[in-house]
């Protein structure tokens, strides 16, 4: 179906730059101004509309705030509005010319954990942020930490409230490097040091002339700028079977498409391909999607794969190179950050592990040590994890789960844990080793 | 699919791949999918990828509409031209349907929003499905910002915002016993201006009321409602000739106009991208009762 009013525009935006995407996790509480923060970059983007300021306002002044209070954007429940809280993951979207941003927006406290960490999953930046009064504090350098585990690969931290302290260069010079020195001990392959007042929008849009001596970006130019597409994995062909397209049909006969997104690599028409578990091998006929065929298939894209031979290939499969293939492993070694606050981890406990597009059943052999995530002290001793727990686990999964590091590949590295007997998802894991 | 050498895929391209996956997902994983369709335009972008999603064969589950009795003519002739030209089955649910057996009562203010809910409900039980596909979208509303892209439902197809099951990476889990539920949202991450570029992109034709185009309205509430059988006049309303359009398209006794000039796609986008005022801020009567009204209908197992 197509009308004739579109033609221009089709035309127009295929000339124009592509925007591309960033999605990026905050992590902090009301008191370090992240809702202000946050609430300026809509703002000043012009994606914070009329009726939701007039709506936080009318709420504010009913409540009897002395200000504006914007983390009620973002606490959207009916609870956190009663209990002056955020309880959940929120996701706000801007844009600009450049980029558009998904933020995945967390609550900073240690019993939200469970939410840091997935919001930090899907994320190719973090931003934190801490008080310039107050400098680094504990839940700074768990946020930290929580980045580094989920190998979120750049790391922005905002000293905010320069306001407060003066515009003073030492001030923010201490806390930068006192936080640099810490992230060097963290797996942070990025990190960027922003002074910034988000109360009165100094160096969020534009650099600020309150502080010559800052001489970096201001946060937006960062967030617009900073080079994303060197994050993703193009050297590993790792593409999981989702589903396996067979049309029912009399015009088109004989196709079998193998549909998936891929998890990292580039496919090309006549690379040779093992498929695992059988490991049997053979040649990509084409790579399909509904728009025709394309010459290859990188990540994010979700494409159909065509193969020379008809081999057995199901949902679970992972299409890779006979030469550069994941561990095909039944014991995995990993992180695992545990999510229920009814029933904790504990050895022996059976559980379904879902990674990728395949789920096993698995049992708990190890727990290794729990980890302190605020003294990163490991607790050998420790019998089991609870909500928000985190610790490295050992499982034996009932069939063979095709496997990374999960530092080498954040797809084919997570899993999360799912309860057999209530459903829930328990935990997530990052893949330390599998043999 | 626009690439560059560097391997870079624009949003609209990334926001795709990751709708495709998701519809994927729940069809490998779900017993029963139905995808809602209305005609509205998150539907239509969400059927546009269905059929993307399995190409070259067929969407493979029915479509879902539930017909409030308070429809816009041209958005039902959209639904049965969509329907017929890919060949889909169309599940109706029908209000008037339910009033006239008993199993629901009008509201008392006329609106249908709240009572369509029990009827999607009966739908979802009479047809056993599993899961069903919804165009929400996480910029739409401050409770929808906070919904999972699998969202699972109990037996009373209830929404519980604090016991919701985490969702890391692209691992979503639709496990569930019989009678649960599983609500997917493809297009969680896309914004109405996606929408409307992607529409712009893929050349997808929509409803005619999306543009805009001469009606004879009355302002109620500081919004302009078509007259029309659902819609009279009250006492000191004056009907007017304006020319308007609408941005989102909802049950017809609550869903108001915006005035525009913007009678092309290229133009729906420029004044899009230029606007202050949310779509459902700026449309509709439903979500102006309380801050949690979107909320309180979800819990109850609206969309």
């Amino acid at each position: 179906m197509t009308t004739e009013t579109t033609a221009e525009v089709g035309a127009e935006a295929a000339s124009a730059r592509p925007m591309d995407l960033l999605r990026f996790a905050t992590a902090g509480s009301v008191d370090d101004g992240k809702s202000t923060l946050i609430g300026r970059l809509l703002y000043d983007t012009r994606s914070l509309f009329t009726d939701q300021l007039a709506a936080v306002e009318a709420v504010s002044a009913a409540r009897g705030d002395e200000y504006t209070n914007l983390a009620l954007l973002t606490d959207g429940l009916r609870a956190e509005r009663e209990q002056g809280i955020t309880i959940d993951v929120a996701y706000r979207y801007f844009a600009t010319p450049r980029r558009k941003f998904i933020i995945a927006d967390t609550p900073g406290h240690i019993q939200y954990t469970r939410n840091m960490v997935t919001g930090a999953s899907t994320a190719d930046l973090a931003l934190i942020l801490v008080d310039a009064r107050k400098g680094l504090v504990e839940q700074s350098r768990r946020h930290a930490f929580l980045c580094s585990l989920l190998r979120v690969p750049h790391l922005v931290l905002c000293v905010n409230k320069m306001d407060l302290v003066d515009w003073s260069r030492e001030v923010y010079e201490r806390i930068a490097d006192e936080f640099t020195a810490f992230a060097a001990k963290l797996d942070v392959p990025d990190l960027t040091v922003v002074p910034v007042s988000a109360l009165h929008g100094d160096n969020i849009v534009s650099r600020s002339e309150k502080m010559p001596w800052y001489e970096g970006p201001s946060l937006l130019h960062h967030l617009e700028r900073v080079h994303i597409a060197s994050d993703r994995n193009l050297v590993d062909v790792r593409f999981p079977v989702q589903y396996v397209i067979r049309p029912q049909s009399t015009t088109v006969t004989d196709y079998r498409g193998y549909a998936g997104q891929v998890a990292s690599g580039v496919l090309k028409p006549d690379d040779e391909v093992m498929v695992l578990p059988s490991g049997f091998t053979s040649r990509i006929a084409a790579v399909e999607t509904a728009d025709g065929p394309v010459p290859e298939a990188f990540p994010p894209m979700s494409v159909t794969v065509r193969l020379t031979d008809e081999i057995d290939i199901s949902r679970g499969d992972m299409i890779c190179r006979p030469n550069n293939a994941p561990a095909v492993a039944q014991d995995i070694e990993a992180m695992v950050c545990w999510m229920d606050e009814t029933r904790p981890l504990q050895l022996g406990g059976r559980y379904v592990i879902k990674h990728t597009t395949r789920s096993a059943r698995a049992i708990v052999r190890g727990l290794h040590y729990r980890l302190d995530i605020n003294s990163l002290h490991r607790d050998e001793s420790a019998g089991e994890l609870r909500l928000n727990e985190i610790g490295r686990v050992r499982f034996r999964t009932m069939v063979p789960l095709l496997v990374d590091e999960y530092r080498r590949n954040r797809t084919t590295g997570g899993f999360v844990v799912i309860d057999e007997t209530t459903n829930r998802t328990v935990g997530a894991g990052m893949i330390v080793e599998a043999g | 699919m626009t690439t560059t050498a560097a391997y870079q895929v624009s949003h609209l391209d990334a926001l795709e791949a990751e709708s495709i996956f998701v519809l994927r997902e729940v069809v490998a994983e779900m017993e029963r999918p139905v995808l809602l369709f209305s005609g509205g335009k998150d539907s239509i972008v969400m059927l546009w990828l269905a059929q993307k999603a399995f190409a070259p064969a067929n969407i493979p589950f029915p479509v879902l509409h539930v017909d409030t009795g308070h429809n816009f003519p041209e958005v039902l002739a959209y639904r049965d031209q969509r329907v017929a030209e890919l060949g889909l089955q169309l599940v109706v649910a029908s209000v008037p349907e339910a009033l006239a057996s008993g199993l629901v009562r009008e509201s008392a203010d006329g609106m249908r929003n709240r009572i369509q809910t029990p009827v999607l409900l009966a739908a979802v039980e009479q047809h056993r499905f599993d899961a069903l596909f919804g165009g929400a979208r996480r910029d739409e509303e401050k409770a929808r910002a906070k919904e999972r892209v699998f969202s699972f439902r109990d037996e009373f197809g209830q929404w519980d915002p604090k016991n919701q099951r985490p969702e890391l990476w692209s691992l979503y889990n639709g496990r569930h016993q019989p009678g649960e539920s599983i609500r997917a949202f493809p297009l969680s991450n896309w914004t109405e201006l996606d929408v409307w570029h992607y529409i712009a992109r893929e050349r997808i034709e929509a409803p005619s009321i999306y543009y805009a185009h001469e009606r004879e309205v009355i302002e109620r509430d500081g919004m302009l409602y078509a007259v029309n059988e659902f819609i009279r006049p009250r006492a000191g309303e004056e009907r007017f000739k304006a020319r308007v359009r609408y941005r989102t398209v909802g049950d017809a006794s609550c869903t108001a106009a915006v005035r525009s000039d913007a009678d092309t796609v290229a133009k729906v986008i420029a004044e899009v991208a230029a606007t202050r005022i949310t779509e459902r801020g700026a449309t509709r009567g439903d979500d102006r009762v309380s801050e949690a009204a979107m909320e309180d209908r979800k819990r109850e197992g609206y969309f």
